[in-house]
């Protein structure tokens, strides 16, 4: 069963459409990372998720709940980390949690034992006195997911978990978020940093203008997108006009005097008939490896696709 | 309902109040972590009540050396209620901060996200606002009524100390109430305190009026205040948890005035489905009429009970009976209604101009009281007609006869007037305090105001109009003939 699931997902202010037709699936231990520029509909997303906001068209089911119809179970069932950390810089840490641990209604022995496990994982306790008007950026951060983990829910909705966070801050979130996938919790994540949506997830939505314009798994999205894996074979010695022999299902992309790349579906039948021929060649191949292609390709690929898209039907 | 279910109600209550307090509690710490607060507030608990004190005492030593005791005797009443008053003005600015800050500080969004319902975190900062303002407010009547005692020996009469006391507390929540509602529609800070003069105006000229009451030593006279207080507050509250949602504290921006939308908005609920002004008169104010039935039954009421009020008040302040002596009514009356213009055109256009300036200021003080203030000053000439009506009779002549010859040929227009134009105040009151569906509080207020305003240019100008006619051409005619010699 999805644990998030949405169908046509919209929400239209006055007379502009933030979020059009969205439809998303999220299995328990799956991450999704949401992708797109700055308006792109993804904070609208989670807060329609998060029943903060009612979807204009469409339907939503968070854990088994509808948002519309049952607005409270969904967003106990839910974790948010907001875009903005949002503390209250006058409380201390533990004092934070404590407040936000009975709001969701735990009692008081679990909420104890789960500020003082969350203020130890997250490296916190030793500060948990301290006001959070003095806390660091990336210990703010670490708090703000402390807080949308206090009451162990089943959906995290991770609104930009390292924007303008230091190299080092973001890199701590990024395991924490690592350490947090389990079989039954759903993550989607809000994010236009690139690296970290291939890092993080096992599925990508790329979201422009409130639709979703391209989705799938990272290596899905790839061979979709940008085509056939290449591979790329690095030679000790040079060609010198040798005949270079290609098995079919490997068509060449390149070559120069020491290095040959191809593309091909089927690497695992086609790699080991091109390193005969080269052997059989007497040519010495230092590495075979596949060229690393990033996902800032496939999000530009997405783009410019869905730009032509758009201009045709302009025309 | 068996017992069973009567047990459960206050724990049930107990039970939805829990995360209110929480909001509450934890805001009130944090007001107390804030010295901007703490300061203020401990100033007017402590420092305040010891300057009324000395106040009090000097004025006491001045009164008793030159011989007025009852200056001193109106002033230390009057100074229970400022040292009262002013730390409650504290809630005003926290009350203001309490939801636009938290947005502009965008702590809000955990916090919506959270399964408090919607009222439950309105009341959270509702409670919070008001309390430790209230608390400062309670401390400092206590510490000047301590002091007063040591330094003059007054005390205050229990009945007035409990006037005092609720007089505050409802002024606290008013104020709380109107900023809070404030506080969730705006988007700033600054957006916030500049709309605050909408409470603060009106609570200076009630004070203004309480000061007055205080010195006038009519005590009795502050239930009435009170009463009033804790209805507008009832309705602040109502309309302020009706229409907070979340969706609107994170979209809605009361301090973006949309001219063009409003007018659009205004337009289209004004002209409705008619095509021209024949259209709009059989098709328009019909389906508006048909829309205020409630208001129309409720105004028509109110009508009746103001003539009540004015009879009860005939035995309060009886006439000379020699005023209401009719019988001579034909002599210098008509030569008396000649000489304030009756009988000529300007005399009409004086009538129904002084007819619609009244209209124009209930509907201007309905707006701002939930159509409170502009009913009842519409009920005031039924009350006047009630209390003649009542002397009349208190002398041996017939109210009936009174009424038909005074009031009935033009009555006929003016009352009917009347109650469309009190139905529709109540109407615009009523959508600031129950929210349409399908609409939000500016379109279902101005689709009210637009009514309002088809009523008042189709019906109610013209019939005052006629009123205006038959009252300065043929009632003083009616008059002289039914009642004259």
């Amino acid at each position: 069963m999805n644990v998030i699931s949405t169908q046509d997902l919209s929400k239209q202010f006055d007379q502009f459409w933030a979020v059009d037709g969205v439809d998303l699936d999220v299995n328990p231990g799956q991450v999704l990372a949401l992708l797109g520029p700055n308006g792109a509909g993804k904070t609208t997303t989670v807060r329609m998720l998060t029943s903060v906001l009612k979807p204009t068209r469409g339907t939503a089911m968070i854990a088994g709940y509808d948002v519309v119809s049952h607005p409270a179970q969904v967003r106990a069932s839910v974790g948010v980390l907001t875009e903005q950390h949002g503390l209250y810089n006058r409380m201390p840490a533990d004092e934070y949690l404590d407040f936000f641990g009975k709001l969701y209604g735990l009692d008081p022995h679990r909420r104890i034992t789960r500020i003082n496990d969350l203020l130890e994982n997250f490296g916190l306790h030793k500060d948990r006195r301290k006001r959070l008007g003095e806390y660091s950026k990336g210990m703010r951060q670490k708090l703000a997911l402390a807080r949308a983990l206090i009451h162990e829910p089943p959906v995290l909705l991770l609104d930009e978990p390292t924007s303008a966070m230091d190299p080092e801050s973001a890199r701590l979130v990024r395991e924490l978020i690592q350490g947090l996938r389990s079989e039954s919790r759903a993550f989607i994540i809000c994010t236009h940093n690139l690296a970290e949506a291939e890092e993080l997830a096992d599925q990508i939505a790329i979201i422009r203008h409130g639709k979703i314009i391209a989705r799938g798994s990272p290596s899905g999205l790839k061979q979709t997108l940008l085509g056939s894996a290449e591979y790329e074979v690095r030679l000790a010695s040079a060609l010198d006009g040798k005949a270079l022999r290609l098995p079919q299902g490997a068509a060449l992309s390149s070559t120069d005097a020491h290095m040959i790349r191809y593309r091909t579906e089927h690497p695992d039948q086609v790699n080991p008939v091109i390193l005969g021929y080269l052997l059989e060649e007497g040519l010495k191949v230092i590495s075979l490896q596949e060229v690393p292609r990033s996902l800032e390709q496939v999000y530009l690929s997405a783009i410019n696709t869905w730009r032509e898209k758009e201009s045709q039907n302009g025309c | 309902m068996d017992v069973e279910m009567i047990k459960a109600i206050p724990a049930n209550i107990r039970k939805s109040m829990t995360p209110a307090l929480i909001i509450t509690n934890r805001e009130v710490r944090d007001q107390f972590r804030d010295w901007r607060i703490i300061f203020p507030v401990a100033a007017l608990t402590l420092f305040f009540p010891w300057l009324m004190n000395f106040t009090a005492a000097q004025a006491v030593n001045f009164v008793q050396k030159y011989g007025a005791p009852i200056v001193a005797e109106r002033l230390i009443p009057f100074l229970l209620m400022v040292v009262g008053f002013f730390p409650i003005s504290v809630s005003l600015v926290i009350a203001l901060e309490s939801f636009v800050g938290e947005k502009e500080r965008l702590s809000i969004e955990p916090l919506l996200s959270s399964p408090l319902e919607d009222w439950q975190l309105y009341m959270g900062k509702l409670l919070a606002s008001m309390a430790p303002p209230l608390a400062a407010s309670y401390m400092g009547i206590i510490v000047y009524l301590i002091g007063v005692y040591a330094q003059v020996g007054w005390t205050p009469a229990p009945i007035l100390l409990l006037e005092v006391v609720l007089l505050t507390t409802m002024q606290a929540i008013l104020m709380v109430s109107g900023a809070v509602v404030i506080s969730a529609q705006t988007t700033s800070v600054r957006a916030a305190n500049l709309l605050a003069s909408f409470i603060i105006i009106p609570v200076a000229l009630l004070i203004q009026g309480e000061a007055i009451i205080m010195f006038w030593a009519r005590y009795s006279v502050l239930w009435w205040v009170i009463f009033g207080e804790a209805m507008i507050t009832v309705m602040l509250v109502r309309s302020g948890v009706a229409h907070f949602n979340r969706e609107e504290l994170l979209g809605r921006e009361l301090d973006v005035l949309n001219i063009k939308w409003g007018w659009r908005v205004f337009k289209s609920a004004f002209i409705g489905v008619a095509r021209n002004p024949i259209d709009w008169y059989r098709l328009e104010i019909r389906r508006t009429l048909q829309r205020l039935w409630i208001p129309l039954i409720i105004v028509s009421c109110l009508m009746v009970a103001g003539i009540w009020v004015g009879t009860t008040q005939a035995k309060i302040f009886t006439l000379p009976p020699d005023i209401l002596n009719l019988n001579n009514l034909d002599r210098g009356f008509i030569e008396g209604l000649e000489a304030v213009r009756f009988f000529s055109v300007s005399g009409i256009g004086m009538v129904w101009l002084h007819n619609l300036r009244v209209i124009a200021l209930a509907i201007a003080l309905g707006i701002f009281t939930f159509g409170v203030l502009g009913v009842l000053i519409l009920m005031l000439p039924l009350a006047v007609i009630g209390y003649f009506m009542a002397n009349v009779a208190n002398v041996g002549l017939s109210p009936i006869m009174f009424f038909t010859a005074l009031v009935l040929p033009h009555g006929i227009f003016e009352i009917p007037a009347l109650v469309i134009v009190g139905a529709s105040i109540l109407q615009l009151g009523g959508v600031l305090l129950a929210p349409t569906q399908n609409k939000t509080v500016g379109e279902a207020w101005l689709f009210a105001f637009a009514d309002c305003t088809k009523l008042v240019l189709g019906l109610v100008l013209p019939l005052l109009l006629v009123a205006a006619t038959i009252e300065v051409l043929v009632t003083p005619q009616i008059a002289v003939l039914l009642l004259g010699s």
